[in-house]
């Protein structure tokens, strides 16, 4: 019965470009009706794990099921269960919005009595009723997004795909488009797999992330359990004499980490409100110039920093040069 | 049902496309008309007569031929501008089968392409060529049957190549010896070298033009080939360039 599988399973799945392992060993499992965020910085392998559930890729080695079908061996089933929206734009633009909506119900064998419903009913969700007739090429990105999430919902898939669906789009359009992604799990019956590095992103919207980096899975929890493993605040110093502060601090109750960062010193310690002042008198005290100071809660951007090392790289293209990075970036 | 629905509607995208670009509906007019211009008058003053044909009258099947071919090898652009512009993934994600695929974008410009080899057939007319509706009605399943096989090839090859650019360049490299093998221009026979006979045998537009000129010309024109030989290494061709197509077309990376 289709209905006791997981909604995505992988086992041992891998994928190389060349000599560049993109994603390596991959064991992950979604459950139904949940909301997956796969996290990590540009050029983690997040693109090509969805392109191989997607059934784009072709996976070096190991498998994967979506939802329940092989990705190989079952891939038109596959196909039928899932909708996507790829990170950049995979629309006709010389087409009308309404245009891309039918020609997709087509594609995917939605009954033609159902079509005009539905369309209608998608259309309503991302509030694209009014500009539904004109050419795509005059819609603003923002709302090509949406029409885009709206193409996705059309065969009613069983596990939809958002590849970066916010990437790009000024803040406004973001807090809209999660507001659609928060209410489709409300309305439909759906498993959502999210991919992005926007750490905001990855906590409002899923139930559960997975932190990835090189290819590989760092960390896997709910938000706020990701989050308590770091069990601290993380007081910011901004001073031009970072490691000297840091050695002074290092021994004080309470300090559990110390990082120098780019302009100052990172400091993960358990009741920061308290060890605030103190910080600064030892500072003072050992003639350390401290010019700000900030404390803050634990966010993702701390946990990501855990479990690698190192602050998300906004781009990460430098692992990738000539025909590799080119083959990867175009995925047929 | 669902795969005819999938065919249906990628058909249907390539005309909408198509009869929205207003530039590509003015050089279907403007481009077959230079060339009948230029080539009928130019050859005039060269080519020997053949027959008691006039120059344009033996070129005409050949225009229409070269239409076609230059129309349909462009055609494989498409496929390009669909992946530059990321539309091929939503194609290629979707449930329906490859060949399906394949088939749909295939009638789509074909039927771009039938419509301009049908647009330089009115304009024979201007030319003072004589034309009658049954010949067009025997006309037009040739340039159909032809077409499927060229715009096979050029959506073929469009799906190897990932740029424009070197889409220009290739298209060049085939159409152009397509065309000077077909028996567009000069008549495959008497003393032309052997190795050029052999040549334009491989050549489907050969039997394309061959055919054209049969019905169009009439008793004017000694065939080559039968009619129904050309029409069946027509449809021959055909069959082999959309398997070959279609296989392209499933290649996974």
């Amino acid at each position: 019965m289709k209905l006791l599988d997981k909604a995505i399973e992988t086992s041992e799945l891998t994928r190389r470009f060349g000599g560049l392992v993109a994603v390596d060993k991959l064991n992950i499992s979604v459950e139904r009706g949940e909301v997956f965020g796969l996290l990590g910085p540009n050029g983690a392998g997040k693109t090509t794990t969805i392109s191989m559930l997607c059934t784009i890729l072709k996976p070096t080695s190991g498998s994967a099921r979506v939802n329940g079908f092989d990705v190989v061996k079952q891939d038109t089933q596959v196909r039928k269960s899932i909708g996507i929206v790829f990170q950049d734009p995979s629309i006709d633009d010389r087409l009308t919005g309404r245009e891309n909506l039918y020609m997709h119900a087509n594609l995917y064998g939605v009954p033609p009595g159902e079509q005009k419903s539905r369309i209608g009913r998608v259309l309503k969700l991302v509030e694209l009723e009014d500009r539904a007739d004109d050419l795509m090429r005059t819609y603003s990105g923002g709302m090509r997004r949406r029409l885009e999430i709206a193409r996705g919902l059309i065969h009613y898939p069983k596990v939809l795909f958002l590849d970066e669906p916010t990437i790009g789009l000024d803040p406004q359009t973001r807090e809209h488009i999660w507001s659609y992604i928060e209410d489709l799990r409300k309305a439909h019956d759906i498993t959502v797999v999210l991919t992005t590095h926007y750490m905001e992103e990855a906590d409002r919207l899923s139930d559960r992330i997975a932190i990835m980096d090189y290819g590989k899975i760092v960390a896997l929890d709910t938000p706020a359990k990701l989050k308590d493993t770091l069990e601290g605040d993380v007081i910011t110093v901004k001073t031009k004499e970072a490691a000297k502060l840091s050695s002074v601090v290092a021994g004080t109750a309470g300090v559990l980490r110390a990082n120098i960062v780019g302009d100052g010193l990172e400091l993960t310690v358990r009741g920061g409100r308290v060890l605030l002042p103190r910080i600064v008198e030892a500072a003072a005290k050992n003639g350390v110039f401290v010019e700000s100071v900030s404390l803050r809660e634990p966010n993702l951007a701390d946990v990501f920093l855990h479990y690698t090392g190192r602050a998300i790289r906004a781009e990460g293209g430098d692992e990738l040069h000539g025909l590799s990075a080119i083959r990867r970036r175009r995925i047929k | 049902m669902t795969e005819i629905r999938g065919i249906y509607t990628l058909w249907l995208r390539e005309i909408k496309r198509y009869l929205r670009d207003r530039a590509r509906i003015v050089s279907s007019f403007v481009q077959p008309l230079l060339w009948l211009v230029i080539f009928g008058s130019g050859i005039r003053f060269s080519a020997t007569q053949i027959g008691n044909l006039t120059t344009q009258q033996y070129i005409f099947p050949g225009i229409i031929g070269q239409t076609l071919l230059f129309t349909s090898m462009f055609m494989g652009i498409s496929v390009i501008w669909d992946r530059e512009f990321g539309f091929l993934k939503e194609i290629l994600v979707a449930p329906i089968s490859r060949f399906s695929v394949f088939l749909g974008k295939m009638l789509g410009d074909s039927t771009d392409a039938v419509i301009q080899g049908v647009i330089v057939f009115v304009l024979g007319l201007l030319l003072g060529i004589r034309l009658n509706l049954l010949m067009f009605l025997e006309v037009l399943p040739i340039m159909i049957l032809v077409t499927f096989g060229l715009v096979s090839i050029g959506l073929t090859v469009a799906s190897f190549i990932d740029s424009l650019e070197s889409f220009g360049v290739i298209q060049s490299f085939i159409n152009l010896p397509l065309f000077f093998l077909s028996g567009a221009l000069f008549p495959l026979r008497g003393d032309i070298p052997i190795w050029l006979q052999v040549a334009s045998s491989f050549n489907p537009l050969t039997y394309g033009v061959d055919a054209l000129r049969t019905i169009v010309l009439g008793n004017a024109w000694p065939p080559l080939h039968p009619l129904y030989y050309n029409i069946l290494m027509i449809c021959v061709f055909d069959v082999a360039m959309m398997t070959v197509g279609t296989l392209a077309f499933s290649r996974r990376k």
